[in-house]
């Protein structure tokens, strides 16, 4: 079974998605925002991120840069997650190396079609 | 819903359209013609039936049979059949229409323009193989309307998230407000135009790749077959066939015959395209 990391400062949001992707049968872990999510990640790895933007301590562009910074990672696929719907925020994160990005709201198909097209499902 | 106005409606829609509507799908009809009732200026379902006896207004049946049609679409639908294109068909088609660099596709059920844009994108990636080529991508569909914004190729953040990946959201589209424009280099490649299923093919020509998917399904048995021997005869000797996940030829056509091992792919049963593309008979 894949890990999946859901990484939102909203209760809500995180249910939601915990709710869809244990669906499609991946185990879930949930962080509150970047820095939580970065210690997660070096408790135990997950095969992807789903990842906020806007969260306070740490945001999801932060968290994301520090991940791929660090050579001693088994990098995750990460997927963003996040109101942000422009294309300058799209551009900005997949030239920090997302590997997808969904535009909220989402929901079980967007997340399902995404999982696809980054080899998850 | 009275059992002669639905048998009327059936009947009027499978002569227009080839549509089968059994009697479950009574909700359907009420809940896709009470709208257009009221548009039109009446009251109840009834008395649009009531007006389409009587007037046997054209335009009218045009906006029941559209209401009716299903018109779901998204980018990549399915994934193996633009797979299967890229991977087999293109170069396949790469060889065998080297000379005469022309290539011919045809969308026969369209909708808002998503399939055949995929197959333009599709091309547009390779696109250093194919800009000396004379490539037509026609989508066509008996609805005006859905074809009305398969032209305009603007879509909403939603349809934008369905199967398309973000690097090329990124790269074929142009964000406007609440919608996302495809560029005008891939809606230029591709052709719409209004087409019933039921008329003749002639106008049409020849075309390489037929994509007809998720349409057969709404047909009966011999109109199925109608069509598919039709577009066998459109079809060139080394085309190639696309149907939906749920559809096949098998018991309704011995024109074409599944590839085996490739889903949803058919090639005519006298030609050769599976030798063409390197795959096992």
């Amino acid at each position: 079974m894949k890990l999946c990391l859901v990484v939102d400062d909203s209760k809500v949001i995180r249910k939601v998605a915990r709710r869809i992707l244990e669906e499609l049968s991946f185990e879930i872990e949930e962080a509150v925002d970047g820095q939580d999510a970065l210690e997660a990640c070096e408790r135990n790895m997950p095969d992807v991120v789903l990842l906020d933007w806007n969260m306070p301590v740490m945001d999801g562009l932060e968290f994301l840069k520090s991940v791929r910074a660090r050579a001693d990672f088994t990098q995750p696929v990460v997927v963003f997650c996040t109101t942000e719907n422009d294309m300058a925020h799209i551009r900005t994160a997949i030239e920090a190396g997302a590997d997808e990005y969904i535009m909220k709201p989402f929901d079980r198909e967007i997340i399902e079609a995404k999982f696809v097209q980054v080899g998850l499902i | 819903m009275r059992t002669e106005d639905f048998e009327f409606l059936a009947k009027t829609l499978k002569e227009r359209s080839g549509l089968m509507l059994t009697p479950d799908k009574v909700y359907l009809l009420e809940s896709r013609l009470t709208p257009l009732a009221r548009k039109s200026g009446l009251d109840t379902l009834e008395a649009l039936v009531q007006k389409l006896r009587v007037h046997g207004d054209q335009g009218l049946i045009r906006d029941v049979t559209e209401a009716m049609t299903t018109n779901e679409s998204f980018f990549f639908r399915d994934n193996t059949p633009f797979d299967l294109f890229k991977g087999k068909v293109l170069p396949a088609m790469e060889k065998a229409r080297g000379t005469r660099k022309r290539l011919r596709i045809w969308c026969a059920a369209a909708s808002t323009g998503q399939e055949p844009y995929s197959l333009a994108i599709l091309l547009r990636e390779s696109w250093f193989k194919w800009r000396d080529w004379n490539i037509e991508i026609i989508g066509t569909d008996i609805s005006t309307q859905v074809l009305e914004k398969a032209k305009a190729g603007t879509y909403s953040q939603f349809e934008v998230q369905r199967g398309l990946p973000i690097q090329l959201l990124i790269k074929y589209f142009a964000q406007e407000g609440d919608v996302w424009r495809l560029n005008d280099d891939i809606r230029k490649m591709v052709t719409f135009r209004s087409f019933n299923l039921l008329d003749n093919f002639f106008s049409l020509g020849t075309f390489d790749v037929i994509y007809c998917r998720n349409v057969l399904i709404y047909f009966d048995q011999a109109t199925k077959t109608l069509v598919l021997e039709r577009m066998a005869k459109c079809l060139a000797k080394d085309g190639t066939l696309f149907l939906g996940a749920a559809e096949t030829v098998l018991g309704i056509t011995d024109v074409f015959r599944p590839v085996r091992g490739q889903r949803g792919m058919y090639v005519g049963s006298d030609g050769d395209a599976e030798k063409i593309m390197g795959l096992n008979q």
